[in-house]
């Protein structure tokens, strides 16, 4: 039996709030809740609801006939929990008729996979996450946000253990080929590719209701005639859409429901099709060939680039800036800065900045907040600025200069002079100890008294020790830190204490001589994006300086 | 096909907006094929000259001697009329003016060029009176000519039209460069409103420089509008002299306003944005260049709000300096209230400088490059503002991109949309 095998796409992004300028530093909320609950509940009345209880109707009808798959964001998931539990609640009765596949994606839908290997990971387990606990599957199908996909995307999703992946049958990449079959990844072949047909996909998704569109009107006759007439030899028809497509972009009065109720009927009637989910399928069929695809595709627009997202200097600057932080993120241990990153991370953010379409992007304008992409960047930037401040307010390395900076904002007259108050004696304390780095050690011990924060040095280190690590550092002496970060590379330091414990940070830093802090603090402002191995090399040259200190 | 065209001031005597647009689409209208006769009030006494200039800060310089120039006066026939006429002024204002010259003088002149046209007569005691005896020497004057259409730019030639269209029976055009309503906000002046309407009701086409002016011509006259067609204006475009070079003595960024300062331009929104950025980032100057009725408010408002070291008045702007002012400028401001079209922004551009306009201007439907905002919201202009000087993707966009925008904007494209218009109307006839 042939097959088709429906994939629907389920997603929603926090839209941000119009974030001024003068919010930064003062406002931290930027997500526009009125908005995104609105829009939620709409959407969960016009599609999510009724189109779950269709699809609930025609399972409880066809048993194990009829199936389909879906892919949740784990935005649209945190969504349902703030705004629509009863659309999450369908959801899981889905879940349990057995008849419906959970797909694993990215938890922002996020494009983390152009960018970032170690995120792209983070994001999928922490929205396999919630399948698991919401839906009781172990997603082995993977979908990337809005379907992009290249070789190198593919060999990395393989490593993270999935079999099967879904992407576009973009034309360009296919050239005679049909999307009609089972391809596999061309750097691992394990990993196995079922592609749109993006024909019939968008007869459904996007013609349905064109009058002008001479398939019109579709009824479950016509398509199934049409895919009676696909070569016999070729065994599948995947139709991947946007749920929203049912009752939101399809009106209701469009017929697009009925057409889903009877698809089915005539489909077991009429032809020799049946449904299957993508793991289902990557059992059952024999991968043809392996697909070449050196640079990324998307199901978007007619170019099914990433033009869409990542097209302009817009795009691209705050695309990098937000991943520019993504070091300094993981080293913040709070709650909510976790929780903003990733949402800041969706898609949609960019999509919106997109200048492909002045006048006429239709699809582009579909619930987009601002009226420019102008403004979407702006919006976004205004944001992202207040992110980095907070950011760097918990990082307790700048937290002086942090201080420093805020202190003119200080309402109340006392409260600023107590802080810069404080502020000075840090600053005078950082002086002192750069004084000590030539001088003796006397100056550093006061300082140290001054600085209340610094561990008190404790007994040296047996010298026996072989393994040596940063945390050595806390137990050192002030002269021998002194002579640590005497004459070190700045850069190396930098990279060497990305991710380190913030005491040993904190011990080593308060060492640097006056010269060396500027520049140190200027690496960190200008947020040096730092490879894994750049810094294990760091590591690697500070501990062999520790231990020589140490011996 | 030939065009009886009431027009206006013509190089070298450009005073504004409107000359520059005359001039711009009469040399398209020729390239596009089209013959004009160009009939021209013509003032003498050259306080008057400076008076006109005092009230327009958008100057836009031509070359004169560029030879392009020289072979469009050869095909034009220009005809100019004793008359002291002049744009954008308002009857008050017309009479101070005029009270300087001389009443009673018989004036007798021949133009520069081959053809010489005598004219005498008196001038007319207020501007009424010299619209009406314009349009009396205006049609003395259509009789004696061949033409198959007319074209009247502004309320001031519309009766000097609509008299022409009387006695030759040829289609009429008017051109709404501006409405009462710009210049005036909603207290208009009924004898301008009433000859503005009498002149689009009597011509077979109307052309209006944006939507948005023809917005208000449907809307607030009544036109209807099948017959009003949108022909954006377009931009002189300079050849050569860019090589001025600035050399900055402030580091800090500098936000510019240029234009009159009057109700129409919104200068006191400008002001009170530049206040909110002023708050957070004290590393910026604004610059706010022209004069206007509204002038002394503005400096009283800076003061009021303690930002005058940081907001500075240059007082009326020309020629060299203008430029200067954009090539000092890091972004400039036009939150103008009601504009027709609004050329300043598109010099602003051609000069590199990243710009936000108002919604409530021509200008803003033609510009991709541009951020625009309602001139009434001052937090999205102060943003918009704070957006272009710290997040350099925008400016770096704005910059590579804007010039070309502005460059291709060409009278001759927008010419032959006029010529358009004119078959409509004469196939009509």
């Amino acid at each position: 039996m042939r097959s088709i095998c429906f994939y629907f796409q389920v997603h929603q992004p926090f839209r941000l709030k119009t974030y001024r300028f003068f919010d930064i530093g003062a406002n931290h909320f930027y997500f526009d809740e009125y908005r995104n609950r609105y829009i939620m509940r709409r959407i969960a009345d016009k599609c999510y609801l009724p189109m779950n209880n269709l699809l609930l109707d025609l399972i409880k009808e066809y048993g194990s006939a009829f199936k389909v798959s879906f892919s949740l964001s784990g935005t649209v998931i945190d969504q349902f929990e703030r705004y629509a539990p009863d659309v999450l609640e369908s959801y899981i009765k889905l879940a349990e008729t057995g008849c419906v596949e959970f797909l694993a994606e990215t938890f922002s839908h996020s494009l983390s996979s152009l960018k970032s290997d170690e995120e792209f990971n983070r994001q999928v387990s922490s929205q396999v996450e919630l399948v698991k606990r919401y839906f009781k599957q172990e997603p082995t199908t993977f979908r990337n946000t809005e379907l992009i996909y290249s070789d190198t995307i593919g060999a990395a999703v393989a490593n993270m253990g999935y079999r099967t992946m879904l992407t576009e049958g973009a034309k360009h990449i296919m050239g005679w080929k049909s999307p009609n079959y089972l391809y596999c990844n061309s750097i691992n072949p394990k990993l196995k590719l079922l592609l749109k047909n993006f024909r019939l996909s968008d007869d459904i998704a996007f013609r349905f209701s064109q009058q002008s569109w001479n398939g019109w009107p579709l009824t479950t006759e016509k398509f199934v005639n049409w895919i009676q007439e696909i070569d016999s030899d070729q065994e599948t028809i995947n139709l991947f859409m946007d749920y929203e497509t049912f009752g939101e972009h399809q009106w209701p009065e469009t017929g697009i429901f009925e057409f889903m109720k009877t698809l089915p009927a005539t489909v077991f009637a009429r032809s020799n099709y049946g449904f299957y989910t993508p793991a289902e399928l990557s059992e059952k069929l024999q991968p043809r060939a392996a697909i070449y695809v050196p640079n990324p595709i998307s199901w978007a627009d007619e170019e099914r680039d990433l033009t869409a997202w990542l097209g302009n200097d817009l795009q691209n600057d705050a695309f990098n800036k937000l991943y520019d932080l993504e070091y300094l993120v993981k080293n913040t241990p709070d709650q909510q800065i976790q929780l903003d990153w990733k949402y800041l991370q969706t898609s949609d953010h960019f999509y919106y900045m997109c200048t492909k379409w002045f006048s006429d992007g239709d699809v582009h304008k579909y619930f987009n907040p601002f009226n420019s992409p102008y403004e979407a960047y702006i919006n976004f930037m205004n944001i992202l600025s207040d992110f980095i401040i907070r950011l760097k307010d918990m990082h307790p390395v700048n937290r002086v200069e942090v201080q420093e900076q805020q202190a003119p904002r200080e309402k109340t007259t006392i409260k600023k002079t107590a802080k810069t108050k404080v502020a000075r004696v840090k600053t005078a304390a950082k002086k002192t100890t750069g004084a000590a780095g030539v001088k003796k050690t006397k100056t550093a011990d006061k300082a140290s008294a001054a600085k209340t924060v610094v561990t008190p040095a404790t007994k040296t280190k047996s010298s026996g020790t072989t393994k040596v690590t940063l945390k050595d550092v806390l137990t050192m002496k002030k002269t021998d830190l002194t002579k640590l970060v005497k004459d070190i590379d700045l850069k190396t330091l930098y990279c060497a204490l990305v991710g380190a414990d913030n005491k040993v940070k904190k011990s080593i830093i308060t060492h640097l001589g006056k010269l060396q802090l500027k520049s140190y603090n200027k690496l960190f402002a200008e947020n040096l994006p730092v490879s894994d191995s750049d810094v294990e090399k760091a590591q690697k040259v500070l501990l062999a300086r520790i231990k020589q200190l140490l011996a | 096909m030939k065009v009886l065209m009431f027009g206006w001031e013509f190089p070298p005597h450009i005073t504004g907006g409107l000359g520059t647009a005359c001039f711009g689409l009469t040399k398209g209208l020729l390239k596009n094929g089209v013959e004009v006769l160009f009939v021209v009030p013509k003032s003498y006494g050259d306080e008057d000259q400076q008076a006109v200039r005092l009230i327009n800060a958008s100057d836009v310089r031509i070359d004169f001697t560029n030879k392009m120039y020289q072979e469009y006066w050869k095909q034009l026939t220009y005809i100019e009329i004793g008359s002291n006429l002049i744009p954008y002024v308002g009857e008050e204002e017309f009479q101070k003016m005029t009270a300087v010259n001389t009443i009673d003088k018989t004036e007798e002149h021949s133009s520069v060029f081959s053809q010489q046209y005598t004219f005498s007569g008196k001038y007319g005691k207020n501007l009424m009176e010299e619209v009406t005896r314009y349009a009396l020497v205006a049609s003395t004057l259509a009789g004696s000519q061949q033409f198959d259409v007319i074209h009247a730019h502004d309320w001031l030639t519309y009766p000097a039209g609509i008299a022409a269209k009387k006695i030759s029976g040829k289609p009429l055009v008017v051109h709404m460069h501006a409405t009462e309503f710009d210049r005036s906000g909603d207290h208009i002046n009924q004898n301008v409103y009433d000859i503005e309407r009498k002149g689009m009701e009597i011509a077979d086409a109307v052309i209006t420089v944006s939507n948005f002016t023809r917005d208000i011509v449907i809307n607030k006259y009544g036109i209807n509008p099948d017959k009003v067609f949108t022909v954006h204006n377009a931009v002189e475009h300079n050849t050569g002299d860019s090589d001025l070079v600035i050399e900055r003595n402030v580091k800090e960024k500098v936000v510019t306003f240029l234009g009159r300062i009057t109700f129409q331009k919104g200068p006191d929104y400008f002001v009170e944005a530049a206040k909110r950025v002023l708050d957070k980032d004290k590393n910026v100057r604004f610059v706010m260049a022209g004069s206007g009725d509204m002038l002394n408010r503005m400096i009283l408002r800076v003061a009021q709000l303690g930002i005058s070291t940081h907001f500075h008045f240059t007082g009326f702007l020309q020629g060299a300096e203008v430029d200067k002012m954009f090539l000092l400028s890091d972004v400039y401001v036009m939150p103008s209230v009601s504009e027709p079209f609004g050329i300043s922004p598109l010099e602003a551009m051609r000069s590199n400088v990243p710009v936000v306009i108002s919604k409530q201007s021509g200008v803003s439907e033609v510009l991709k490059y541009a951020l625009k905002i309602d001139f009434w919201d001052i937090d999205a202009m102060a943003d918009a503002i704070y957006g272009l000087l710290h997040y350099d993707a925008l400016s770096v966009m704005f910059r590579k991109y804007g010039k070309e925008e502005v460059e291709n904007l060409k009278w001759e494209s927008a010419s032959s949309k006029i010529r358009d218009v004119y078959n409509k109307v004469i196939f009509k006839n």
